[in-house]
């Protein structure tokens, strides 16, 4: 017997919609910003990647012509790119602090915020993705793993508010500044904050593709369809 | 999910034609509605992308800087001092910008041009000063962090006069009201005009400054950098250090300050970045 249940409430579902694109334009921004002293480097030991390497910037540039494609053009773009950056920070907080405060005030956090139980559940909710385990977790609305996942995130989304703030403003915030350890701390802090959402942004879309269209829809409409039995009136 | 839990889930329908269709109906109508808020987005971006040029941005984009310029001002810079760091955390001193460097200064010939200074005493509406005046002001050293707007900075410790006592001296000119008669001061603050403009010898670099930030007690007229003369290459002999501002409004080798109550160019914001410009 197939019935429709609610999954996401109108709220979370905007504020999660809103913040993509948001988060997009900050991300972008962000790289003009950061092409103007990219010091940044990946260490893996036996490698050191430069991030960005200089074809990143600017793909199938051509010295000829002066100019790569269009749609990805990210070099000598430091004034755009602050501009736009200081204009939609204002979305992504407002954005951000009313999600926080929706899930507070409607107990919704009960559902994201990580139990004593859910780092047993996340290792289970793993192995059994990588076929390692036969039977999935009992869960709620989301697993150990995802709400591990969708906590982090939050916290992620403050710490770039508040690193933000820091480079930002780090006179009339000198306080915040010297807490986080210092400006240069905090832009480092800010970038791989930063590189945090586009792995998590990598692995959830990985997840949704996996999950499949009714899970996908869910986040859309707000409601899924399921095969359960209908609970005893 | 326990039996309790899924008591509250809110059932919609049962029945499994019945929820088909209606997940179908929902369906539509949500991607309907996300097809739209998508379009939105795009047109927002293109709409943005296309609006009237101001100083190299988008209108949208400059008055965005102009409101958060607003914002930050009511934390008033004079109420926060930058950071001041030990002698230990002095790192190198990078090079940057050449603009308006062409021409070296001789610091026995060189004079700073300051204009629109109070003439109700009878005094002149412009004066010529050599090194010596600025140095036998009180001369104050900081060691602060020289933030530029690519993104880099570096403790540096500078010397020189304070410019709210350069002024205190050489009083700009007073704002007048309707009478023409000289508005008092308010809190201890004199009446001066809103904003500072600052140029090099040859006119090719330019900044604006708030007044308030003018008169931040960090800011200095600057002609020591690491305990040694300003060299040529950081603005000899004289410039300006003001640490509530990102680099590009420390402008190297003043050769004119103008009071002004019209917001002054600026070099760099009419490049596209924020006038303001503040840490």
């Amino acid at each position: 017997m197939k019935r429709i249940e609610e999954k996401h409430p109108l709220a979370i579902r905007w504020f999660h919609w809103i913040n993509f694109p948001v988060l997009a334009v900050m991300i972008w921004s962000g790289l003009l910003i950061y092409w103007a002293n990219d010091i940044y480097h990946l260490n893996l030991g036996v490698a050191s990647i430069h991030l960005f390497p200089n074809w990143f910037y600017h793909p199938g540039y051509h010295e000829s012509t002066n100019k790569g494609h269009a749609l990805w053009d990210l070099d000598y773009r430091l004034a755009e790119g602050m501009a736009w950056h200081f204009l939609f920070f204002w979305f992504f907080a407002v954005n951000g602090i009313l999600y926080v405060s929706f899930l507070i005030l409607s107990g919704q956090w009960r559902e994201i915020v990580p139990s004593k139980d859910s780092i047993k559940q996340a290792v289970q909710v793993i192995l059994h993705e990588l076929h390692l385990r036969k039977s999935s977790p009992v869960q709620g609305k989301y697993n150990g793993a995802q709400r591990i996942a969708y906590f982090s995130i939050i916290v992620m989304g403050a710490g770039s508010l508040i690193t933000g703030l820091a480079i930002y403003k780090p006179t009339q915030m000198a306080w915040l500044t010297s807490l986080l350890g210092g400006y240069e701390v905090a832009r480092f802090l800010h970038f791989w904050i930063t590189m945090g959402y586009v792995v998590f942004f990598v692995i959830h879309i990985l997840q949704v593709v996996r999950a499949g269209w009714n899970n996908f829809r869910g986040m859309v409409t707000g409601y899924v369809l399921t095969d359960e039995e209908a609970p005893q009136q | 999910m326990t039996a309790d839990e899924k008591q509250k889930v809110r059932l919609i329908s049962t029945g499994d034609d019945d929820a088909e269709k209606q997940m179908r109906r929902m369906s539509r109508k949500s991607f309907l509605q996300g097809a739209a808020g998508v379009a939105f987005i795009v047109g927002a971006r293109h709409w943005i992308d296309t609006r009237r040029m101001r100083q190299e941005l988008p209108w949208p984009l400059r008055r965005a800087l102009q409101v958060n310029e607003e914002f930050w001002h009511d934390f008033a810079s004079t109420g926060h001092l930058a950071p001041t760091f030990h002698p230990s955390a002095i790192g190198h001193a990078r090079t940057n910008g050449d603009v308006g460097l062409d021409n070296p200064q001789d610091a026995s010939t060189w004079r700073l041009k300051v204009t629109g200074l109070d003439t109700s005493n009878g005094g002149p509406d412009s004066m010529a000063f050599k090194l010596e005046d600025i140095k036998s002001l009180p001369a104050f050293t900081i060691i602060t962090q020289f933030k530029c707007i690519e993104g880099w900075s570096y403790v540096m410790s500078w010397r020189g006069a304070r410019l709210v006592d350069f002024m205190a001296k050489y009083s700009p000119a007073i704002k007048t009201d309707d009478n023409g008669d000289p508005l008092p001061p308010v809190r201890g603050v004199p009446a001066y005009p809103d904003f500072v403009a600052m140029s090099t010898p040859d006119k090719q670099y330019y900044v604006g400054l708030d007044m308030q930030s003018a008169r931040h007690p960090q800011t200095l007229l600057c002609y020591e950098m690491n305990g040694r003369p300003l060299t040529q290459e950081h603005g000899a002999p004289l410039r300006l250090i003001i640490p509530v501002k990102y680099g590009v409004k420390n402008i190297k080798r003043i050769g004119h300050i103008h009071y002004t109550n019209r917001r002054p160019a600026d070099y760099w914001a009419e490049q596209g970045y924020d006038w303001y410009a503040e840490l």
